[in-house]
């Protein structure tokens, strides 16, 4: 080994790197030999020594060679140094911990800002796959520097290493749109690549960081200009690279269909293409086609029909109903074009062209049935179960227009067992359809096909099926017919469009597995290791604060506190009892209120608390639960935008009731690592809790489960709580669990203290919290004013209780506003001696009214707030709820 | 990153396999051939597999498959770009990428892969490169190191890897000093039945041949850089001076490569050289049917058109074909149902064709589709997009190279549906 002759050496290590694990001991003499030739004055012989002792794999050699290797790391010469990099990689793949140890990521990370290109890119390469195996690691500290350093690198450094810095790019969050626009216009050269990943990765850093350039931008519609050819050239490579490249334009014809919308030729299908390339050329033309070209894709998509293979002519046939559904103005050209393939008699034409039209009379309903009479002529070539479906579900459909319905579906029924489940329930259910379109003549059929479904199918969907309809039909004809017959909702227009949320996590993904899977990493990404979420960029203009709007409102003080009940002994046995499976959504009515009369026997306190006096003010419904509320003015429901653009700052509850913000209510290490953070908010109505789950322990989390202990008002879960995946440890999931008020009721101290039980596969974990009183606060609850007189003076004066609300400068107005989103409706406003008077009413969940005078004297920071309750327990409360509102 | 490679002929057997990393079985292939079985047709299988613990990306070249087995997020691209690459580098070592040839040089094959892929990394994929660090074999070479028991392990080390222009080297020496260009254009198109163009693009391509001593800086100008507006560059050209002057700026490498790419996009018009008059028919409830097609020239700018051979997949129910061709040969393959008209050269005064009759199937159904034709053909001297190189110039060195352009329009993707 200690030869000078070059290439022997050469042979030498190559023998050692493929044999050395076969002879571990052997090896180990080598390892002198690669030390001295680390420091050989060749950096050639340095580098191919580096290299190659990161490739033996023998555990008891790699702690001597972490000397050479820091040496290597620190070499002067850049060859040396972008070849020891990649050895770092190697090293942490053998063994993880010695590379941390001796911080070898350190040095790698200096790297990143190394003067040569090239080792700039093999250590960002090295850094990225070691990163992959340590997720939460947060290796790549991409700073505004750091991201100078890489495009300058990507400029001058090999194609594969182009790759790499394109895709460690794409990781990063510029801070406002102009230094994405920046980095855009250096990342555009990039697109004339003659290498195509080092183009689709161009393009996944570029669609990632238009996101925050704003539409009006001169430069936006540059960029999108720019996108296109590079897109169309891939199509022109080998069909393996189409392929994939064809995967990420789905993508990104979705998201962004203005790129591609005048190159529908090039997708147009070669016979000769491989058919995965013709089936994807085939969904992205369907995606692209509209008015303008609808022409040519149907005469198009016509010529595929008679082609040789049958999967791609069923799904071309497809195509065109789908064109039709999406097209409106192509839809008659669609049905004749459909037509034109049915008399071609071609058997599995037929069948998916009627699959598709019975698509096509759903989505235009009344339009086409004129066609019903060519498609029951091929009736008897249908053999395929989906096929025979469609056909029966038209019978049935339009079966006062087929003259002799009656007779087809007979046809049908005389096979009735050997059909599929599909065609039996459709079969069913179209003969019942025509038994109430013509009673008359088909009273023997319907009896023959329930009997048929009913007695001698041993198939429950189908026995059911036939048991409801026998039921509808023989007590009441006329609902029956309003069931069966009853119109149905037009079918949307694109079925298959990915959701919008995966759509925007697959697109910071282009040019990967997850973009050919169409399925982002964590579904199908070996181990389960927690995979960071990325996601699109929030579109921001540089002049507004960059401050992320998430942490902001996370700091504040709460109001409540967190409150873990430390003996759980006396609680146990009240929620022991409770069934920790998922609730029932809310017990019936009259359930409800008998427990709450059951409830009152037990009198005490509680009595004035439910206001049951009898001369009680008129429509205090007690015992039901609050009348639905009407959709407050107002309301946003605009917390759909904020998904997307992640505005968090509450633009969906701004003019809302106050939500106060998330407080820990569970922390970790009382809870074998489950930490719940959470709280309230009523919107539109409808009460819920905001939980925010974190898994801080190092086993996985499920089945969880939600209980309340009885409480003052009822709170009650109405739905049970939904953790769709098993929680991995360092995972949040955000739920929001909506909730009622006709649970148990029994009365806490203090009046608004909550018990929760929250059960997952580890324990049980119970702990209390305080709710604030506004989100009790129901939507009518504004008093007329005669009434509001009336009760004022009716509520003895020793009911009336005072408070101060001081340090709130608001003025009588947005005093007002603000009281009433969180529905506490002003009546009246007078002026008394330069004081604002402010005679304001609520009413609770429970039917309970509160009735307020709030004093406001220009000037002055302190408010004067008088409650006049029947039950006075509750004004503590909504003197607390006043003052969080207000200062808020 | 790339783990590991195995090489599979098209009758199943893996003949070769390298690995990066660890040794992954061979076992992890059988979900490849499982998917070979369900794509009945060779060139039908996917391309991205994924298995329990695996994924294998593979690409089918010259009747081998490439499979590459990936472990992690490896972006699919990148492993098909760089087996191609292999596949490139096999061809221009071997003269062929066949099994014959890997077999016959395995020794050069896994040097070769040794130094083009570290631990999953690409490290050195330039041909001048590789071509410094092993040599490609010879009659002669192989001679002697059999005579000697040397091996073709080059005992210098890749100067390149360590400049800034990685895809020369240094010390270039050439007694003659050539530059030679060829402008290949092919028009991908797609014709219908009535003769109009239903879609249309040349995809062009200018190889370049260099020879030159030195460290060569050369600029190319066109005299229509505007039919240039999508591009892609090899990585020696300067970006900046296209962008700002449309003129490519670049040190060459040594040798044979592609200095750019091009597509003239449907939008501007395509010249279509030829038309095909067709017209074939199947009678219904008989066992014959008519063939008759004749080529002629359309918009050929005055240049002969050559080398046209015409390709038909006939339908499956055709049993044999009995036609005359006024000009060239034809054969018909009874078993995979290809046709092929090898025409020559067309002759304005008398336009080739080929007719007769079809034997099909007695009793068979006639069949639904009409097969599409597939041309070939060549015009030489003209670049079909109009495409023209202006002039060549050379700084940073002295004397005085020998320079040459060709033009080559060929036929790519041509098809006619009938």
């Amino acid at each position: 080994m200690q030869t000078d002759n070059l290439e022997l050496k050469k042979l030498v290590y190559l023998y050692l790197m493929n044999y050395a694990k076969s002879q571990p001991d052997m090896a180990i003499m080598a390892v002198n030999t690669f030390v001295k030739d680390c420091e050989d004055p060749n950096p050639l012989i340095r580098a191919l020594a580096v290299r190659t002792m990161g490739c033996i794999r023998v555990d008891k050699i790699t702690e001597y060679l972490c000397e050479p290797l820091r040496k290597c790391l620190k070499d002067e010469d850049p060859y040396v140094r972008k070849t020891a990099a990649v050895c770092v990689a190697k090293l942490h793949d053998i063994n993880a911990q010695l590379v941390e140890d001796q911080g070898f990521l350190d040095t790698l990370k200096d790297l990143i800002s190394d003067s040569n290109p090239m080792v700039v890119a093999n250590a960002v390469a090295a850094l990225s796959e070691i990163a992959e195996s340590h997720p939460s690691s947060n290796l790549l500290d991409l700073n505004p520097q750091s991201i100078n350093k890489l495009l300058t690198a990507l400029n001058e450094c090999t194609e594969w290493g182009q790759i790499f810095i394109l895709d460690c790019l794409a990781n990063y969050t510029p801070k406002d749109d102009r230094e994405a626009q920046s980095i855009c216009e250096r990342v555009t050269p990039r697109l004339s690549h003659a290498n195509s990943a080092v183009v689709l990765s161009a393009v996944k850093v570029l669609m990632k960081f238009m996101e925050m350039l704003s539409k009006d931008l001169d430069y936006y519609g540059t960029l999108l200009k720019k996108l296109a050819p590079p897109l169309v050239t891939l199509l022109s490579a080998e069909p393996e690279l189409q392929y994939v490249a064809l995967r990420n334009i789905n993508l990104i014809v979705q998201k962004r269909p203005e790129i591609l919308k005048h190159e529908m030729k090039v997708f147009f299908v070669k016979y000769n293409d491989p058919i995965y390339v013709k089936l994807e050329k085939l969904d992205i033309m369907i995606r692209l086609a509209s008015q303008a070209n609808i022409a040519q894709v149907l005469a198009e998509l016509k010529e595929y029909a008679t082609e040789v293979d049958v999967d791609f002519v069923r799904k071309a046939v497809r195509a065109i109903g789908r064109c039709a559904i999406k097209v409106e103005q192509s839809a008659e050209r669609c049905v004749s074009t459909l037509l034109d393939l049915i008399q071609t008699k071609v058997n599995y034409v037929v069948q998916e062209a009627i699959v598709v039209i019975k698509d096509i009379f759903r989505k235009y309903p009344n339009k086409y049935e004129s066609v019903i009479a060519t498609l029951c002529e091929n009736l008897d070539s249908l053999d395929e179960p989906e096929a025979r479906a469609a056909m029966i579900w038209i019978v049935g459909e339009y079966a006062e227009r087929i003259d002799n319905a009656d007779e087809l579906l007979e046809s049908f029924l005389e096979g009735f067992h050997d059909e599929s489940t599909q065609v039996q329930l459709q079969l069913l259910t179209a003969i019942v359809k025509l038994f109430l379109k013509k009673p008359t003549e088909t009273q023997e059929l319907v009896q023959q096909v329930l009997s048929l479904a009913t007695q001698d199918s041993d198939n429950p969907d189908l026995r059911d099926r036939g048991y409801i309809y026998w039921r509808l039909l023989s007590t009441d004809p006329v609902a029956a017919k309003e069931v069966v017959l009853a119109e149905k909702p037009l079918i949307s227009e694109e079925t298959d469009l990915i959701e919008p949320t995966l759509l925007d996590e697959l697109i910071c993904y282009i040019g990967t597995l997850a973009s050919v899977y169409h399925k982002p990493p964590s579904a199908f990404v070996e181990g389960g290791r927690g995979v960071v979420h990325k996601s699109l960029p929030p579109r921001t203009a540089s002049n507004e604060s960059t401050e992320s709007p998430e942490t902001a409102p996370a700091g504040a003080p709460t109001a409540e506190q967190p409150d873990v009940i430390p003996t759980q002994g006396d609680l146990l046995g009240d929620l022991l009892n409770l069934d920790l499976g998922p609730p029932v959504s809310g017990p019936p009515l009259t359930t409800s209120s008998v427990q709450m009369g059951a409830v009152d026997l037990l009198g005490g306190g509680l009595d004035s608390l439910m206001g049951d006096e009898p001369e009680g003010i008129g429509d205090t419904n007690f015992g039901a639960p609050p009348p639905a509320a009407p959709a407050r003015l107002g309301a946003p429901i605009g917390s759909g935008l904020s998904d997307l653009f992640d505005l968090t700052s509450g633009v969906g509850t701004l003019s809302g009731s106050y939500v106060p913000p998330k407080a820990v209510w569970l922390p970790a290490m009382k809870a074998k690592g489950l930490e719940i953070s959470g709280t309230f908010m009523r919107q539109v109505g409808s009460i819920s809790m905001d939980l925010q789950l974190t898994n801080k322990a190092l086993q996985v989390m499920t089945d969880f489960a939600i209980q309340f202990n009885r409480n003052s008002f009822g709170l009650a879960p109405a739905a049970p709580l939904q953790v769709h995946a098993p929680l991995s440890p360092n995972q949040t999931v955000e739920i929001s669990l909506p909730l009622n008020t006709v649970g148990s009721v029994m009365k806490m101290d203090p009046l608004n203290n909550l018990q929760v039980a929250v059960k997952n596969n580890i324990d049980i974990f119970y702990f209390s919290t305080l709710y604030p009183l506004h989100i009790l606060f129901v939507e009518d609850g504004k008093m007329d004013r005669q009434m509001f007189l009336a009760t004022w003076k009716d509520i003895p004066n020793e009911n009336e209780a005072q408070f101060q609300i001081r340090d709130c400068s608001l003025n009588a107005e947005a005093v007002s506003t603000k009281l009433q989103n969180s529905n506490i409706f002003t009546i009246a406003k007078r002026n008394v001696e330069g004081q604002d008077m402010l005679y304001q009413s609520l009413k609770l969940t429970n039917g309970i009214w509160v009735l307020a005078e709030l004093r406001i004297q220009p000037g002055s920071p302190s408010f004067t707030l008088s409650l006049k309750c029947r039950a006075p327990e509750v004004s503590q409360h909504v003197y607390q709820a006043y003052e969080t509102i207000l200062k808020n | 990153m790339i783990h590991s490679l195995f090489l599979i002929n098209c009758s199943g057997d893996i003949f070769l396999e390298k690995h990066w990393k660890s040794v992954v079985s061979q076992s992890v292939c059988d979900y490849f051939f499982e998917a070979q079985e369900k794509a009945a047709d060779v060139e039908n299988v996917p391309p991205v597999i994924s298995t329990p613990h695996h994924y294998l990306i593979s690409i089918y070249r010259d009747k081998l498959f490439f499979v590459s087995v990936i472990q992690t997020e490896v972006p699919p691209l990148f492993v098909i770009e760089f087996l191609h690459r292999v596949a490139d580098t096999f061809q221009d070592y071997f003269g062929e990428c066949s099994e014959a040839a890997i077999k016959d040089n395995v020794v050069i094959v896994y040097e070769l892969l040794e130094e083009m892929l570290d631990n999953g990394f690409p490290l050195a994929t330039e041909s001048n490169i590789l071509k410094e660090l092993i040599k490609p074999p010879t009659i002669l070479r192989s001679v002697v190191n059999s005579i000697t028991g040397s091996s073709n392990v080059g005992d210098t080390l890749p100067t390149g890897q360590l400049s800034n222009i990685p895809w020369r080297r240094a010390g270039v020496k050439y007694t003659n000093n050539e530059a030679y260009f060829d402008v290949v254009e092919e028009i991908d198109a797609i014709i219908d039945k009535s003769g109009s163009t239903v879609f249309a693009e040349i995809q062009g391509v200018i190889d370049a041949c260099i020879k030159l001593s030195g460290m060569p800086d050369l600029s190319l100008s066109f005299m229509n850089p505007r039919l240039l507006d999508d591009v892609s560059f090899h990585p020696c050209i300067r970006f900046k001076r296209w962008e700002s002057e449309r003129v490519l700026s670049f040190i060459p490498p040594d040798g044979n490569f592609r200095l750019i790419s091009y597509r003239v996009s449907s939008q501007n018009l395509v010249a279509i050289p030829v038309y095909v008059k067709h017209s074939i028919s199947f009678k219904e409830n008989s066992s014959c049917g008519r063939f008759d097609i004749t080529i002629g020239p359309k918009q050929n700018m005055g240049k002969t058109i050559e080398g046209i051979t015409v390709t038909v997949h006939m339908p499956k129910v055709v049993l044999n074909m009995n036609l005359t061709p006024t000009q060239g040969s034809y054969t018909f393959d009874p078993v995979t149902k290809i046709l092929t008209w090898d025409v020559g050269k067309i002759t304005p005064q008398k336009l080739p064709s080929l007719k007769g009759l079809v034997n099909l199937q007695s009793g068979a159904p006639k069949p639904e589709e009409n097969p599409s034709l597939n041309i070939q053909f060549k015009i030489q001297q003209l670049a079909i997009s109009g495409l023209k190189v202006n002039r060549l110039d050379m700084y940073g060195e002295k004397y005085k190279p020998f320079k040459g352009v060709k033009y080559v329009t060929k036929a790519g993707k041509f098809q006619v549906r009938t």
